[in-house]
C-alpha cells in the first residue's frame, strides 16, 4: 500500500491561490468519497486550512493515487493543477503529515492550531468512513508524534507574537487575569488586537480612553468594556492593573512623576505597562518604579524574537524525532508490503520526494 | 543507622537539585514527578533519622545544633510537600532541595554530633515549644525560597532579560501569595511555640534563647503587619523574607551556644 500527500500550502502558494483550491469543511466527506471512486484508492482524508489544502490517499499504487486527485483536481478547477501543487510519495508523504501536525510547517514555527485542524479533518473522514486500516494508523501516529515533540522539545515554548507576548507576560504577573483591570489609552488597531487577547483570558473589566469619544465607544463595544473621556483616565489608573497605550500623542500621555504618587498609594498592587504607541505614551522611567512593569513595542518584539529563536533551535531535534517515527511508520508499512512481496528498501529508496 | 539513613536524604536532594538544574540547562525541564519522589524519598529519610534519634536519645531530638538543623530542614521539606503540589509550584522544589542539602551537608560535616540519651525524664512542654519552634522555622525557610524566586522572576519582568528558567517560575503573584502565607502559617506556629513555652514558664530560665525566639517572632511580626496594611509592595516582602531567615540562621550559631548548655 502507498500512501500520499498532494496539495499546496503557503510555502508553494500565495493565498490567491491557496483560495482556489480551498475546500469547504462541509464538502470535504463528498470530495474524499469522490477519490475513493478511482481505481487503486481505498483510503481519503481531506485538509484544508487557510494556509494549505492537502490530500492524504492510501492507494495501491503511488501513479493510481496520484491521477485520481489530479483528475478530481483538473475537473474542480476546469484546469491542471499547475506547479505549486506538490506530490509525495511514500515515505515523504508520512514525513510531511508529522511535521504539519507538529507545527514545524506552519506560517509560525511551532503554532498549535494546526493539530486541531488536522484531528479535525481526520475526525470528518472517519465519519465518512473514507478512512481505513493504513490512514487511521497514520493519522493516530501523527497525533502521537505532535505531542512527543511538544512535550519533550521547546517547539511550543514562548509567544512569537507582541500580543501574544504581552498577554504572557500579563499572565507571569498576575497569574490568572480573572481579577484584572484594563484600561486602554487610544483606540488602535494593535491595541485592540492586544485587549482582545486579554479580554478572551477573562480580565475583570475594559476600560476605553480616546480622545474621540466615539472611536472610545466603538472599541469598548467590540471589547464588553466601557468608554470613558479621556480627561477622565487619570482618575480611572488608581484602579487599573493593565494599562496600554496606543495615542498618537507626540508626548508621553504618562510620566513617572505623574505615576510616581499613584504607586505610593498601592505599594502591593503592580502596574503593568504595555505601551504600543511610536512615539511612546508612557515615560520609560516609570520602569523604574517598585510595582511597575513597562514594555514597549520594541521591548515584546524582542522577546517574541527570541522565543521564535529558541524554537528554530528547537528544530534540528524536532527533526530528528519525526524522522524516528516515520522510519518505525515505514517499517509497519513495509511489514505489510512484505507480505505482499514488496521489500522495505524498495519503499524508502522510491520514496524522496 | 541514623546517620545512614540521613546521607541518604542529603543525596536525595542534590539528585533532585542536580536534576532540575540538568533539566533547565538542557533546556528540556518539565514539571517531573522524578524530583518531587527525590524530595519526597529525601523527607522520608530524614523523618527515619528523626524517629531513630528520638528512641536513641530518649525525647524530641532536638537536643543539639545538629539535630535542629535537620529537624529544620524536614520542616521545610514538609511544607514543600504539602503546600508545593498545591500551589504548582513545581520548581518550589527544586528552589528547596539546595538549601535541604546544604542544611544537611553542615550538619554532617561541620557540626558534632554527640547523641547523649536523657539522664532527666523529658518535659513534655517544653519539647512542644521547641518542636512547634523549629517547624515554624522550617516555615520560614520556604518562605525565603519563595522570596528567592519572587526575586529571580520579578528581576527578569523587570530588566526585560528574559532566560529559560522564566517559563518555568510560576507568577510572582502565586509566589508572593505563597510567600505570605508560610510567612502566616510560621508566624502562628511560633506564637503557639513561644505560647506553650510562657504557659510553661520553663523558657523563662532560658532568657537569651527566649529573648531570641522572641526578636525572631517580632521581626516576622512586623513584616506580616507592615504587609497586612498595605504599607509594603511583595518585592519587600520578598527581600524581607530572605533577609529574615538569613538572620535566622546566622543566630542559629548563639542558639547552639545555649544548646550545648542544656537550654533546649
Amino acid at each position: 500500500m502507498e500512501i500520499l500527500c498532494l496539495g499546496l500550502s503557503h510555502h508553494t502558494a500565495p493565498v490567491d491561490l491557496r483560495e482556489k483550491f480551498a475546500i469547504r469543511e462541509a464538502e470535504a466527506p463528498a470530495v474524499a468519497s469522490q477519490l475513493l471512486a478511482a481505481a487503486g484508492v481505498s483510503e481519503a482524508v481531506v485538509l484544508s486550512t487557510c494556509n494549505r489544502v492537502e490530500f492524504y490517499v492510501a492507494a495501491e499504487q503511488a501513479p493510481q493515487g496520484f491521477a485520481a486527485v489530479n483528475e478530481f483536481l483538473t475537473a474542480r478547477l476546469a484546469e491542471p493543477p499547475g506547479a505549486a501543487f506538490f506530490q509525495l510519495p511514500t515515505p515523504a508523504a508520512i514525513r510531511h503529515l508529522f511535521r504539519v501536525v507538529s507545527g514545524l510547517d506552519s506560517m509560525v514555527l511551532g503554532e498549535t492550531e494546526i493539530l486541531g485542524q488536522v484531528k479535525k479533518a481526520y475526525a470528518t473522514a472517519s465519519e465518512g468512513r473514507t478512512t481505513a486500516k493504513h490512514l487511521n494508523k497514520l493519522f493516530q501516529r501523527a497525533f502521537n508524534v505532535a505531542k512527543d515533540v511538544r512535550t519533550n522539545t521547546n517547539i511550543t515554548r514562548g509567544a512569537v507574537s507582541v500580543g501574544s507576548v504581552a498577554v504572557e507576560l500579563a499572565e507571569k504577573i498576575f497569574g490568572r487575569l480573572k481579577t484584572c483591570h484594563v484600561m486602554i489609552l487610544g483606540a488602535g488597531e494593535t491595541s485592540e488586537l492586544t485587549a482582545g487577547a486579554l479580554s478572551a483570558r477573562g480580565v475583570r473589566s475594559i476600560f476605553v480612553a480616546n480622545r474621540s469619544y466615539d472611536r472610545a465607544a466603538a472599541l469598548a463595544e467590540k471589547l464588553k468594556g466601557k468608554a470613558i473621556h479621556f480627561e477622565e483616565w487619570p482618575r480611572e489608573i488608581h484602579e487599573v492593573d493593565i494599562l496600554i497605550g496606543s495615542t498618537s500623542a507626540p508626548h508621553h500621555v504618562l510620566t513617572a512623576a505623574e505615576l510616581a504618587p499613584i504607586m505610593r498609594s498601592r505599594p502591593d498592587r503592580p502596574l503593568y505597562c504595555i505601551d504600543l504607541a511610536v512615539p511612546r505614551d508612557i515615560e520609560p522611567a516609570v520602569n523604574d518604579l517598585e510595582g511597575v512593569y513597562l514594555y514597549d513595542i520594541d521591548a515584546l518584539r524582542a522577546i517574541a524574537e527570541q522565543s521564535m529563536g529558541v524554537r528554530r533551535q528547537e528544530l534540528v531535534i524536532c527533526e530528528q524525532m519525526i524522522e524516528r517515527h516515520a522510519l518505525e511508520f515505514g517499517e509497519w508499512l513495509a511489514g505489510g508490503r512484505a507480505q505482499a512481496g514488496v521489500r522495505y528498501s524498495e519503499v524508502v529508496s522510491g520514496g524522496q520526494g | 543507622m541514623d546517620r545512614l539513613l540521613l546521607v541518604i536524604s542529603t543525596f536525595c536532594f542534590l539528585f533532585g537539585f542536580g536534576y532540575t538544574m540538568h533539566a533547565l540547562g538542557a533546556r528540556v525541564y518539565k514539571a517531573s514527578r522524578l524530583n518531587f519522589f527525590a524530595v519526597l524519598t529525601g523527607f522520608l529519610c530524614q523523618t527515619g533519622f528523626l524517629y531513630v534519634r528520638g528512641q536513641m536519645v530518649g525525647r524530641c531530638p532536638l537536643t543539639s545544633l545538629f539535630e535542629v538543623l535537620i529537624f529544620l530542614s524536614w520542616s521545610m521539606v514538609l511544607f514543600y510537600l504539602l503546600i508545593g503540589p498545591a500551589y504548582r509550584l513545581s520548581l518550589l522544589g527544586a528552589f528547596t532541595s539546595p538549601l535541604a542539602f546544604l542544611f544537611q551537608v553542615v550538619a554532617l560535616l561541620l557540626v558534632k554530633d554527640t547523641p547523649m540519651k536523657a539522664k532527666t525524664p523529658p518535659n513534655g512542654w517544653l519539647e512542644l515549644h521547641a518542636a512547634i519552634s523549629v517547624v515554624a522555622y522550617g516555615a520560614f525557610a520556604l518562605a525565603c525560597v519563595a522570596g528567592a524566586m519572587y526575586l529571580a522572576q520579578e528581576r527578569q519582568l523587570k530588566s526585560h532579560n528574559i532566560h529559560s528558567i522564566f517559563y518555568h517560575l510560576p507568577p510572582i503573584h502565586d509566589l508572593s501569595v505563597a510567600n505570605n502565607r508560610l510567612i502566616i502559617v510560621g508566624f502562628s506556629l511560633l506564637t503557639v511555640g513561644l505560647g506553650a513555652g510562657f504557659a510553661l514558664g520553663g523558657i523563662f530560665t532560658h532568657s537569651v534563647l527566649t529573648a531570641w525566639s522572641v526578636g525572631v517572632w517580632l521581626l516576622y511580626g512586623v513584616i506580616l503587619t507592615a504587609e497586612w496594611r498595605h504599607r509594603i509592595s511583595p518585592r519587600r516582602v520578598a527581600w524581607l523574607s530572605v533577609a529574615a531567615f538569613s538572620v535566622l540562621l546566622v543566630t542559629l550559631g548563639g542558639l547552639n551556644f545555649i544548646a550545648l548548655k542544656g537550654a533546649l
